[in-house]
């Protein structure tokens, strides 16, 4: 053990609620390679597209119609913060699955304005564990975190809550996304600290 | 491309010397006998570990070029940080701690990649930006370099020695100071900094997340490619 010479540290409160390798933030850091979109709210929709049997786009004020939740979540970004209690306003994934009845599809890939993607097994956004969020503790998301709307799925590590969502393409098979092509883990477990491909 | 590194283990690391930039931020040259070499612009996890056992983790920017002989960190004090009051205040020439990385390949920069380049720099976001400087010094290298660097005040820019030598070697560089009734980095300053978008430089933006928002904000409005614009922000959102 490399111990360094008076170093205390503040342990959590609740280590239980931390997962491993993961520490706690108060912020909200902002974690992309690239510049906020400027476009993101320009014309915006949500398509669900793939494999299914009626693919749907619905827009800005169609999504806001729709029955929303406002849960509390903790969340793990694979740059190791985690922050506790964090407040969104969404509508859930399976109420828009719902509408465009899957045909054998096993995972999905969203796509983003600004050309993120990210892939999930569809079970991990199915059964109350994925919203599309636009509110974040009362407020309207903002861009940089993703606003106007971003996939949530707070049990799986934070890049797979695709910032800036426009479409879900659902497949029958799994199809790496921008960061599981650069060998980030498929599924990204924080439990199960599945951060790398070969964890 | 990005491409992630694989689990690097921890390795340790001992402080040779430590050098007060300002009031708040430090500098820890550090050797490291078994470092795997990194891109200008990486950063790296540093673990620290209590008598107790507890130990945490965070990442930090390499100060340091790959040239460089050892690697150097340059950490800010946050007056409610677990690890960095360590770091900036605690820590002196023989102890220990661990590193592991590199890490953040896609915001880093060799001299193959070639330029124009423009760094644009909020406060303590310049010391990734430091290591890409001095690279292309290391290297010799005479590409078109642009530095925008937006400090609140004199007292808090780091790295003063070495502007000079920088400029010295052809670096067109712009320094305001916003406390002392300077502008902030606008789109007019970024347009007066160059290069213009249509000589598609290699654009590297860092600082805190709302220097960031608004820098990248202005250089995609005035036509720089969304994928030549890399971005690294710190601390909270606004």
């Amino acid at each position: 053990m490399v111990v360094s010479r008076g170093f205390q540290g503040r342990p959590p409160a609740e280590p239980e609620r931390l997962p491993p390798g993961q520490y706690l933030t108060r912020d909200f850091p902002v974690l992309a390679t690239g510049p906020t979109p400027i476009d993101a709210a320009e014309d915006w929709s949500l398509t669900i597209r793939g494999a299914v049997e009626t693919p749907r786009t619905w827009s800005w004020d169609e999504l806001l119609a729709l029955p929303s939740e406002t849960f509390t979540v903790d969340i793990h970004c694979v740059t190791q913060w985690t922050k506790l209690d964090t407040t969104w306003t969404g509508v859930p994934v399976d109420a828009l699955l719902a509408e465009v009845a899957p045909q054998g599809a096993t995972h999905l890939v969203a796509h983003c304005a600004g050309g993120y993607t990210t892939n999930l097994p569809l079970d991990d956004v199915t059964g109350g564990k994925a919203w599309i969020a636009y509110g974040y503790e009362g407020e309207p998301l903002s861009p940089p975190h993703g606003g106007p709307a971003r996939l949530l799925v707070p049990h799986l590590y934070f890049w797979k809550s695709a910032k800036w969502v426009r479409e879900l393409e659902l497949l029958t098979e799994d199809h790496p996304g921008y960061w599981e092509v650069n060998g980030y883990h498929l599924r990204g477990d924080p439990w199960r600290e599945q951060r790398y491909d070969d964890d | 491309m990005t491409e992630i590194g694989r689990r690097s283990p921890w390795t340790p690391a001992e402080v040779v010397e430590v050098r007060d930039e300002t009031s708040a931020i430090r500098t820890l040259v550090l050797d490291v006998p078994e470092w795997p070499g990194h891109r200008a612009g990486q950063s790296v996890d540093v673990r620290l570990t209590a008598e107790s056992g507890y130990a945490t983790q965070r990442p930090y920017s390499l100060a340091s070029a790959p040239e460089d002989p050892q690697l150097e960190l340059t950490v800010q004090r946050m007056g409610d940080g677990e690890v960095s009051p360590w770091l900036a205040r605690e820590a002196r020439a023989g102890d220990q701690l661990e590193i592991r990385g590199p890490g953040g390949r896609s915001f880093s920069w060799h001299v193959e990649d070639g330029g124009p380049l423009l760094l644009v720099a909020g406060g303590s976001g310049l010391v990734p930006l430091r290591a890409m400087l001095r690279h292309r010094l290391a290297v010799g290298a005479e590409l078109d370099t642009r530095l925008v660097l937006s400090v609140r005040t004199e007292e808090d820019q780091l790295y003063a020695a070495e502007i000079e030598a920088w400029r010295a070697a052809g670096v067109q560089t712009t320094v305001t100071l916003t406390r002392a009734g300077g502008r902030r980095v606008d789109a007019a300053m970024l347009a007066e900094a160059g290069p213009p978008p249509e000589a598609r430089p290699h654009v590297f933006v860092c600082g805190p997340t709302a220097f960031v928002e608004a820098a990248a904000t202005h250089l995609l409005r005035a036509g720089h490619a969304t994928d030549l614009v890399r971005t690294e922000r710190f601390g909270g959102a606004v």
